[in-house]
């Protein structure tokens, strides 16, 4: 099948199954023979889905907990390959996803920048040139020479964070961004994203907080149970989660998030 | 909403984002390997006070147990017997720690392997880079002991010592391929290879010299020639050992193999086929390495 030139994401008949285990050592896979019970267990953490983003779309991402939206997003990503069908994608992605990850406790924060930079594709020259920015948003202070065990988890995200917006990409992937991190910088992790969403860059946002949604994305898509329910306007998905997870709850999350 | 400010399209092609092309992958990604490979040195000496000296130290130790115990106490082995042990001492420490940390590699570096797109092959290799890297202050140790004791270089010989290196990078590689991935699945097998190590150094003429097995074996000395860690310390032995005897000429006709380079080019081609086999177990088991940890 050929998409035209301004397709961003294929996800095409997606199935990515895992296996559970129940037992680890010998032994107990033994007595649970001997037994008579399950060793193993296969389920499908995404079943059939499909869809497509065009450039420039900001896509929310919503669904109860397990309902297989960090996979979707780390098949998008690349770490993880679908058994069945296929995945797409156009142009550099970067996102906040694992943001810090590969951070290393004994290294610098300046010398964990690189290396972070570096494992999101970014080369020693353009390191080199956003390093202000980064540090200057992270605003880490003298912190920034000392090693990253020390530093508190708000801080180190805050470092991650950091890098990882730097990143000059055509897919922006974000999985609850706002988890971590006072208010001040939420609010700043927030500005930027809406910066990257009107710069044309395609957007796709997980997130169970309905304002933020509302605010960031013009479609949303739901995932249940691994398969793909809705996918529409931000409006009508929202009511569609809701309808799920319950109103009041909801609400509460949003004005924490939504700032 | 902003609608009129978006207008930023790629013209890049649509593609698979996961990495596939493994091991080219991870050399088209030069600098992140740079990286991982800084990141594991200079984290290894952070905070110790004597830093790089350390890298040093160990061998040194190492090479004056050898010559005390085996030499002054036991009084066995051969003409300089301390720079004999040590040239194997340096292809086998290299090979066991490219085998050691590169089987745990990928288990090590589960938050990366899990969260990014990178090639999963890069830590493997870096693995490798860094005994690599670490291989540096024995090699000017060894050329200073052999230079005290009045050795002459000679350059066919030197060239020997570079095929040792690419036969044990090749080799250790592709054993820390299959291994890292096994790892990943069983973790049983980190402890199945540190014993498999302890093999190693003895299937090798370090604390033995080779005209023993020669003596002892006759015609089947060149099965124990099939391996090719021992070809790579052989090669050693005849760059730097033979080279600060007495009598140079015979000692290489008595204790270095006839036709040792043709066993080592075996040896490499060997090991590159092994790195290929390596290559393509890993890539058929990756994809599950990621919900396997």
């Amino acid at each position: 099948m050929t998409y035209p030139p301004s397709t961003s994401i294929v996800v095409e008949d997606v199935t990515k199954s895992f296996t559970l285990r129940y037992h680890r050592t010998l032994k107990q896979m033994t007595v649970a023979k001997m037994r008579g019970q399950e060793i193993s267990n296969e389920f499908n953490a995404l079943d059939g889905v499909s869809f497509t983003v065009e450039q420039g779309e900001s896509i929310g991402l919503m669904g109860l907990n397990g309902s297989g939206k960090s996979t979707l997003l780390k098949l998008i990503n690349g770490v993880m390959r679908p058994d069945g069908g296929q995945v797409l994608t156009r142009g550099r992605i970067s996102g906040l996803i694992a943001t810090g990850a590969g951070f290393h406790p004994q290294l610098t924060g300046r010398e964990n920048v690189f290396l972070n930079a570096a494992v999101l594709g970014m080369s020693d020259a353009e390191t080199r040139r956003k390093f202000d920015d980064i540090a200057d948003f992270a605003d880490l202070g003298k912190f920034l020479d000392s090693p990253v065990g020390h530093y508190s988890s708000g801080m180190t995200a805050r470092l991650g964070f950091s890098v990882a917006i730097h990143v000059d990409s055509d897919i922006f992937l974000a999985d609850e961004v706002l988890a971590v991190g006072d208010k001040p910088f939420k609010k700043k992790c927030l500005e930027k994203m809406q910066e990257i969403r009107d710069g044309g860059r395609t957007l796709f946002y997980v997130s169970h907080a309905a304002g933020a949604v509302r605010r960031m994305c013009d479609r949303v898509l739901v995932l249940e149970k691994g398969k793909l329910a809705f996918d529409g306007g931000v409006d009508e998905g929202i009511k569609f989660v809701k309808y799920d997870g319950g109103p009041d709850e909801e609400e509460n999350v949003d004005d924490e998030q939504g700032i | 909403m902003t609608e009129a400010g978006r207008q930023h399209l790629v013209d890049a092609p649509l593609v698979s984002p996961a990495p596939k092309a493994g091991l080219i992958d991870v050399f088209r990604r030069r600098y992140l390997l740079r990286m991982l490979v800084q990141r594991e040195i200079s984290a290894r000496y952070q905070g110790s006070f004597l830093g790089l000296l350390w890298s040093y130290i160990n061998p040194l130790s190492q090479l004056f147990i050898y010559w005390f115990v085996m030499g002054k106490i036991m009084n066995r082995g051969t003409e300089n017997f301390a720079i004999h042990v040590f040239c194997g001492l340096i292809i086998v420490q290299f090979f066991i720690e490219t085998f050691n940390a590169g089987t745990r590699s990928i288990v090590r570096n589960k938050g990366l392997v899990q969260k990014m797109a990178v090639p999963r092959e890069m830590f493997p290799v870096a693995s490798m880079l860094v005994s690599f890297y670490h291989m540096g202050p024995q090699l000017v140790i060894l050329t200073i002991i052999s230079l005290i004791s009045g050795w002459t270089p000679n350059p066919e010989y030197l060239a020997g010592v570079v095929l040792a290196m690419m036969i044990i990078a090749l080799l250790g590689t592709s054993l820390a391929l299959m291994f890292s991935v096994a790892n990943v699945f069983l973790r049983d097998v980190s402890s199945f290879v540190s014993i498999l190590t302890n093999f190693v150094r003895f299937g090798v003429p370090m604390i033995y010299p080779y005209i023993l097995v020669d003596a002892r074996f006759g015609w089947f000395a060149q099965f124990y020639l099939l391996n090719p860690i021992a070809d790579a310390v052989l090669l050693m032995q005849q760059a730097f050992w033979v080279g600060t005897t007495n009598d140079p000429e015979l000692i290489h006709a008595t204790h270095i193999p006839g036709n040792l380079w043709a066993f080592s080019f075996l040896a490499l081609g060997v090991s590159a086929v092994m790195l290929l086999l390596g290559q393509y177990i890993f890539k058929r088991f990756e994809n599950r390495i990621p919900e396997r940890l």
